[in-house]
C-alpha cells in the first residue's frame, strides 16, 4: 500500500523554490500593483502634520500614464531606436565574424579583441566617453554638427552599438567555428568563391545564433537608459522623459511619486512580457527547428 | 529547531543593529545628521568636542533631487536621520510630507540673526519654523574684466545694457558669446526670476496661488528667448566640460551668478584666476537694487527625531553660533545666511580665486542684503523638471520662451490639483 505521507514528497522538496518565488517575485509584485491602486491626497494647504493620506485610485493612475503624451513619445523613441539598432548590430557583429573567419585572416586575435573588448566597458563610462566626443568645442574626431541636438538618437544608437557588436560577434563566431570543414570542401570542390561560402553556406548554418543574438539586442533595447541618462546634462534636446524608463525614475525619484511610477511599471512590464513571448513563438515555429535537426 | 531559534535571535539582533541610528549611548544623545556641505565634520567635531552629552554623527550624502525622495522615504519607513540638510526650494516638499519638526518653539530669537527675505524661505510664510538657514546664495554678475577692457565692454548696470554689450561683443568677434542660457538650471532660472519681481507661489488661508506665469516671469523669459534667437547669447548647457572650457578659453565672457561662483570658476577655469570681477546683476529698471537667490540650503530635523530639542540646539549652533559659522566659511566655503557671519573675520579677504576684488565681501553684503524675499511651492521638483524639459525644446526648436513658461506653470497646477492641494492661478 501507498504511504499517504509520499504524496507530500514533492511538495516538501518543492518548498524552498515556491517560499523563494513568493518572497522574491510574487510579493514585490503585489505590492507594486498595490501602490498602482492608490495615490497621494493632501487636503488645503498641504503643510503640517497629517496633511497627506493614501487613497484608494482604482485604475486612475494607470488611464493616466497611458495618456501622458511623453509615455508614447518616449515608446515611439524607443521602437525607432529599436529598428535602427537591431538590425545594424546583428548585421555588423555577423560581418565582422564573418570576416574573421575567413582561412588565412591576419591580425585576428589582435581584431577579435578590439571588437571585443568595448563590450567590457560599463555603459556609464561608455557614455561619457562618447558624450564627451560629442561635445563639438572638446572632441577631436571629426564629429557631425548636432548629434547632441537633433541626431540624438544617432549619438545614442552609436554607444550601443559600440558596446554590444563585439559581444554578438563573439557568439555568432562560435557558432561558426562549430561548422565541420567538410561542408567548405565540398562547397571549394564545387567551385564555390570565398563569399559564396560566407552567405549561402555560413549564414544559414548560424541562424540560430542570429536569432539568439536578435532576441538578447531586442531585450536590451526596450531596456535602453543608462545611456541617454549619462547624456542627459551634456545636451538641450534630450526631455527627462526620453524613454519611458527614464519617465519611471523622474516619476519616483524626481517628483516622488511613487504611485505613478509604480503605474508606467506594470504597464511596462507588461508590454515587455506580451512581446517577448511573441517573438519567442515566431521563433519557435522556425528558428531553432535548425538546432535540432 | 536550536539553530533555527539562534538564526533567529541574529536576524533580531541584526534588525535593532539597524535601526540603532538614533538611540541613546548611556546618557549621551546620539544625533545623525545627513549632509553634503563640504568639510562639515570639521565643524560638527567641534561642536562634539565643547557638548560632550549630545553627540552628533554627520552622514555624507551627495547633493541631488534624489537626496529628497532618500529623506522623504526614510521618514516613512521611521528611520530618518535626526537632522538633515534641506535646501530651499524643497522645504516645503519635506514640510507637507511631515518629515521635518516644527522648530518654533525652540527657535527663541533665532529670527534676528537672519535677513526676513532668508527667515521666510524656512517659515514659509506660516507660524511654524521648519529649519535653520544655513547658506544663501545671492545672485551677481561675474565678467572677465581683461576681455570687457579688449572688446571695450562697459559693466551693463540694466539688463537693456546687458543685451547692448551681448549684441556689441557679438559684431567685434564670432568666437565669443557674453553668456549662455542654460535650459538645464532652474535654481538659474528661479533666482532670476525672483529679481525680475515674479511670485510663483504664495500662501492665502488654506489656498495656494501660483503665478509661474506671471507677467515678470514671462517678461524675462523673453528676454532671454530674444537673445537666444538673435544669437546674441549662446544656448549651451551648464555644467558641461564643454561650458568649462568656455569659461576656461574667454568663449564665454560672463556669467550671471551667484555668491559661490568663485569656488566653482577656481575648479573649471583655474587659469583665469585674478581675470574675473563682480558687479551686481543688472537691473530692470535703472537705479533699482534687486538680486535672487541661485541655492542656498537650511538645517532641518526630523519630524520622527526622538530628541527635536537636541537637535534644534544643535541646528541653531551651527548656523548662528560665532564660532560654527566662522568654521563654514574658512572650511566648507560656504556663504552664511546668518547676518553677523556675513561680515565676520573669515570673509574679510576676498576668495582665492578673485585677489583683484579686495572688497568682494563687502560688495556681497551690501548686495546680498537686497535678495527680495520668496516662497517656495509644495512641489518645487516638478516644476524645476518641467523647466528642463520645456526649455529644452524651446531652446532646440527655437519656440517662444513664455510658453515654455506657461508649460511650466501648466504642470506645477496640473500636479498641484492632482495631488488635491487648493490651488488658485
Amino acid at each position: 500500500m501507498r504511504q499517504p505521507g509520499r504524496r507530500a514528497v514533492p511538495y516538501v522538496f518543492l518548498t524552498p523554490a515556491i517560499v523563494l518565488f513568493t518572497l522574491l517575485v510574487l510579493v514585490p509584485i503585489g505590492y507594486t500593483v498595490y501602490l498602482s491602486l492608490h495615490r497621494t491626497k493632501v487636503s488645503g494647504i498641504g503643510l503640517g502634520s497629517g496633511a497627506r493620506t493614501e487613497v484608494f485610485a482604482g485604475l486612475s493612475t494607470y488611464s493616466e500614464a497611458l495618456s501622458h503624451p511623453e509615455f508614447w513619445r518616449g515608446t515611439l523613441r524607443v521602437l525607432g531606436y529599436g529598428v535602427l539598432l537591431v538590425p545594424t548590430m546583428i548585421g555588423l557583429a555577423l560581418l565582422f565574424a564573418l570576416l574573421l573567419d575567413r582561412p588565412r585572416v591576419r591580425l585576428a586575435r589582435f581584431s577579435r579583441l578590439s571588437i571585443f573588448l568595448p563590450y567590457a566597458v560599463p555603459g556609464v563610462v561608455a557614455s561619457v566617453l562618447w558624450g564627451f566626443l560629442y561635445l563639438p568645442a572638446l572632441t577631436p574626431l571629426p564629429v557631425p554638427d548636432g548629434l547632441l541636438g537633433p541626431g540624438l538618437l544617432f549619438a545614442v544608437l552609436n554607444i550601443g552599438l559600440w558596446g554590444g557588436v563585439g559581444f554578438n560577434m563573439v557568439v555568432i563566431l562560435t557558432a561558426l567555428r562549430a561548422i565541420p570543414a567538410e561542408i567548405y570542401e565540398s562547397a571549394r570542390l564545387d567551385g564555390a568563391s570565398e563569399r559564396q561560402i560566407a552567405l549561402r553556406i555560413k549564414t544559414p548554418l548560424v541562424m540560430p545564433a542570429l536569432v539568439m543574438t536578435g532576441i538578447f539586442t531586442v531585450i536590451a533595447t526596450l531596456q535602453v537608459y543608462t545611456e541617454p541618462t549619462t547624456l542627459q546634462p551634456l545636451t538641450n534636446a534630450m526631455p527627462s522623459t526620453w524613454t519611458p524608463l527614464m519617465k519611471i525614475y523622474s516619476d519616483a525619484f524626481v517628483r516622488g511619486d511613487i504611485h505613478s511610477a509604480a503605474a508606467g511599471s506594470i504597464v511596462i512590464a507588461a508590454a515587455t512580457l506580451t512581446l517577448s513571448l511573441a517573438f519567442l513563438r515566431v521563433i519557435a515555429k522556425w528558428g531553432f527547428t535548425g538546432e535540432e535537426r | 529547531m536550536r539553530s533555527l531559534l539562534a538564526g533567529l535571535g541574529l536576524v533580531t539582533a541584526l534588525v535593532a543593529g539597524c535601526s540603532g541610528g538614533s538611540g541613546d549611548s548611556g546618557d549621551r544623545i546620539e544625533l545623525t545628521f545627513w549632509t553634503w556641505a563640504t568639510n562639515i565634520e570639521k565643524v560638527v567635531e567641534k561642536w562634539n568636542a565643547s557638548n560632550p552629552d549630545v553627540h552628533v554623527t554627520v552622514s555624507r550624502q551627495s547633493q541631488s533631487d534624489e537626496l529628497v525622495t532618500k529623506v522623504l522615504t526614510a521618514a516613512k519607513t521611521g528611520n530618518a536621520p535626526d537632522l538633515f540638510q534641506a535646501e530651499y526650494q524643497a522645504l516645503p516638499t519635506f514640510v507637507s510630507n511631515d518629515a521635518t519638526a516644527d522648530l518654533a518653539e525652540y527657535a527663541g530669537d533665532a529670527k534676528d540673526a537672519f535677513v526676513d527675505g532668508v527667515w521666510q524661505q524656512v517659515t514659509l510664510g506660516t507660524e511654524g519654523v521648519y529649519a535653520i538657514p544655513q547658506d544663501s546664495g545671492p545672485m551677481m554678475l561675474y565678467y572677465r574684466a581683461d576681455l570687457f577692457a579688449q572688446y571695450g565692454l562697459t559693466v551693463p548696470t540694466t539688463w537693456d545694457e546687458f543685451a547692448q554689450t551681448a549684441r556689441t561683443l557679438r559684431t567685434k568677434t564670432t568666437t565669443s558669446y557674453l553668456t549662455t542660457f542654460s535650459a538645464n538650471d532652474p535654481g538659474w532660472f528661479a533666482g532670476l526670476a525672483q529679481q525680475a519681481g515674479a511670485e510663483w507661489w504664495s500662501i492665502d488661508g488654506d489656498t495656494w496661488t501660483v503665478g509661474i506665469n506671471d507677467e515678470p516671469t514671462r517678461k524675462m523669459a523673453d528676454f532671454w528667448g530674444g537673445l537666444v534667437a538673435e544669437g546674441a547669447v549662446d544656448d549651451q548647457p551648464m555644467y558641461t566640460p564643454e561650458w568649462n572650457k568656455a569659461l576656461g578659453d574667454g568663449t564665454l565672457l560672463a556669467w550671471p551668478s551667484a555668491i559661490w561662483a568663485p569656488g566653482v570658476l577656481g575648479n573649471v577655469a583655474a587659469d583665469t584666476q585674478g581675470k574675473w570681477a563682480m558687479a551686481p546683476l543688472p537691473q530692470w529698471t535703472a537705479g533699482e537694487n534687486r538680486t535672487g537667490n541661485w541655492g542656498g540650503s537650511s538645517t532641518a530635523v526630523s519630524a520622527g527625531s526622538e530628541h527635536v530639542e537636541a537637535a534644534a540646539r544643535f541646528a541653531i549652533w551651527l548656523n548662528t553660533g560665532p564660532e560654527a559659522t566662522e568654521a563654514l566659511v574658512t572650511e566648507g566655503a560656504l556663504y552664511p545666511a546668518a547676518r553677523d557671519a556675513q561680515s565676520g573675520p573669515g570673509l574679510s579677504a576676498p576668495p582665492a580665486f578673485m585677489p583683484n576684488q579686495a572688497d568682494f565681501y563687502a560688495e556681497a553684503k551690501a548686495i546680498a542684503d537686497n535678495a527680495v524675499g520668496w516662497t517656495w511651492g509644495p512641489n518645487v521638483n516638478v516644476t524645476y523638471q518641467a523647466y528642463k524639459d520645456a526649455f529644452g525644446k524651446a531652446v532646440t526648436d527655437r519656440t517662444p520662451f513664455s510658453d515654455a513658461v506657461e508649460e511650466m506653470h501648466d504642470s506645477t497646477v496640473d500636479d498641484m490639483r492632482d495631488t488635491g492641494f487648493k490651488v488658485k492661478e
